[in-house]
């Protein structure tokens, strides 16, 4: 008798096959055709000749725009981190009860369930425009994801460590400091420095709804078929980012210096 | 009850009902010495120790130490009992990314505020005591070290130098030296005996080795089956009793 070493279900055959069609239907609806992706090339080909060579033409809005996304974006990072502290605390299912996990969960996903750029939107309409809606907006996207690395990365400590300092009588805040904090501290700078990558990046596109920023610079630099300030524009941020992740890496050496040796 | 540090009366335990791991423990625990409880696996010895300090919670009975029922206090209460009840662990459960000297100073978090707990702020008797300790533990030059460079005999001298900061009434140790080879096994009960006779500490300790034991104990309890079936000296443990403690006799050839 012979037996087939792999069988593949009639089911999962379906799923691909269905896959398959809706992938064509999609793009005969969306003209997803080589046709139209030639001509675009003709179009992108013209916009990148405008674009050449970059023009720095305001420098001074340019340099303002820049400063003012730097600046959104350590505040807002600052202030997620601050936030989402105990709230990631309180999240954590392995250390606190449910009708205080709830809550806090219950934050955390209302936090993550909208993009910056529309969180964004409803803080410039909630408190104007200008650099605080920005700030706003990117705290909240921040507490959002932060906090839930943080209790994710909680959850996953080794409860022996915290029994045995719950075990010599300690209050609850020497608990966290001593049983819970060193397991996931430099955890923690991983995601805090992240979270501030990420937000230079954030901050650079609040400013397209008028949330402050180099953002706004580059929306009207757009309308005004300005491409070679555009690209001028374009190249700072790759710059800034480039910055920004030096100042991460940097930030992470001095947080982490003393926790290089992991595990055994 | 007096000369008794810990009396524990009719203690039950079930994890889920119906299933009972410990039934209707009595038993006393004196001012000194050493008291080690053997038993087969899963028969609750590690129950038992951690309804002490209540790391389990105790189905029923009661748990009488310093004067007060364990068993009822609330959650201040419990922590300040805690503090005068050290533990070793099977596993030491070192916080891992502190350093021996932070290892140690848990054992005095009971006694300190958070804040400075954070800012580690410890009065100096405290830090004396500990680097003193680490010397008794022959571990002296280590204090900076972060307990996950440290062996695992080097482990569980810090698990039981931090205990003994706690100066504790009574030192639960729970498997010691289960996870550690057999040499080391016996330098490290040999400590806990040191210290816990210079320091007057009553030891509460569970073992799966029979023969460490017999070497070390003042006294043995022989459980089976979540009951006391043996109280008494080492030398009266005799292979019978072993028998009826572990089951079986093929192990005993």
């Amino acid at each position: 008798m012979t037996g087939r070493a792999f069988t593949r279900s009639p089911l999962t055959t379906a799923a691909w096959l269905a896959l398959a069609a809706y992938v064509v239907y999609a793009c005969s609806r969306l003209e997803f055709t080589w046709a139209r992706f030639m001509t675009g090339l003709d179009n992108g080909a013209r916009f990148i000749a405008r674009m050449l060579p970059p023009h720095i033409a305001q420098p001074d809005t340019l340099l303002k725009g820049l400063t003012e996304s730097l600046e959104i974006a350590v505040l807002a990072s600052f202030l997620g981190i601050v936030i989402s502290l105990p709230i990631g605390l309180f999240a954590a299912r392995n250390l606190m009860p449910v009708w205080v996990t709830w809550p806090a969960r219950a934050l955390i996903a209302l936090c993550r369930s909208f993009h910056p750029v529309i969180v964004a939107i409803l803080f410039v309409k909630a408190v104007g425009f200008g650099a605080l809606a920005g700030i706003l907006s990117l705290s909240v996207a921040s507490v959002g994801f932060i906090g839930k690395l943080f209790a994710e990365a909680i959850e996953e400590i080794s409860l022996k460590q915290v029994e045995a300092v719950r075990a010599t009588g300690a209050p609850f805040m020497s608990l966290i400091g001593y049983g819970v904090l060193p397991q996931v501290f430099s955890r923690f700078i991983g995601f805090g420095t992240y979270q501030l990558d990420s937000n230079l990046r954030n901050s650079t596109m609040v400013g397209i709804v008028g949330a402050g920023g180099i953002g706004g610079t580059l929306f009207a630099a757009f309308q005004r078929f300005d491409y070679d300030f555009v690209c001028a524009i374009l190249l700072c941020i790759i710059g800034m980012i480039m910055v920004g992740e030096v100042l991460a890496t940097w930030v992470r050496g001095v947080f982490l210096e003393r926790g290089r040796v992991d595990g055994e | 009850m007096s000369g008794s540090a810990l009396s524990i009366r009719n203690l039950d335990k079930a994890y889920t009902r119906g299933k009972p791991v410990l039934r209707d423990i009595s038993l006393e625990v004196g001012t000194t010495g050493i008291t080690a409880i053997i038993g087969p696996s899963g028969t609750g010895k590690s129950t038992l120790i951690r309804c002490v300090n209540r790391l389990v919670e105790p189905s029923g009975g009661e748990i009488h130490f310093q004067g007060q029922d364990l068993v009822k206090l609330d959650h201040k209460g419990l922590r300040l009992a805690r503090r005068q009840i050290g533990m070793v662990f099977q596993e030491y459960n070192l916080v891992e990314r502190l350093t021996v000297m932070e290892n140690l100073l848990c054992g005095r978090l009971g006694y300190v505020s958070p804040w400075k707990a954070w800012l580690r702020k410890y009065p100096q008797a405290d830090i004396e005591r500990a680097f003193s300790l680490l010397d008794t533990v022959g571990l002296a030059g280590f204090a900076n070290q972060r307990a996950d460079s440290l062996s695992g005999g080097q482990r569980q001298r810090v698990g039981i130098a931090r205990a003994i900061m706690q100066e504790p009434k009574l030192l639960l140790a729970d498997e010691p030296t289960s996870s550690l080879d057999p040499k080391t096994s016996v330098e490290i009960m040999d400590l806990i005996s040191g210290v816990c006779r210079s320091n007057g500490i009553p030891v509460m300790i569970n073992m799966h080795d029979v023969e460490l034991a017999k070497r070390f104990a003042d006294r043995i309890i022989g459980m089976s089956d979540g009951k006391v079936v043996y109280d008494g000296s080492p030398a009266g443990l005799d292979d019978a009793m072993l028998k009826t403690i572990y089951g079986g006799e093929g192990w005993l050839q």
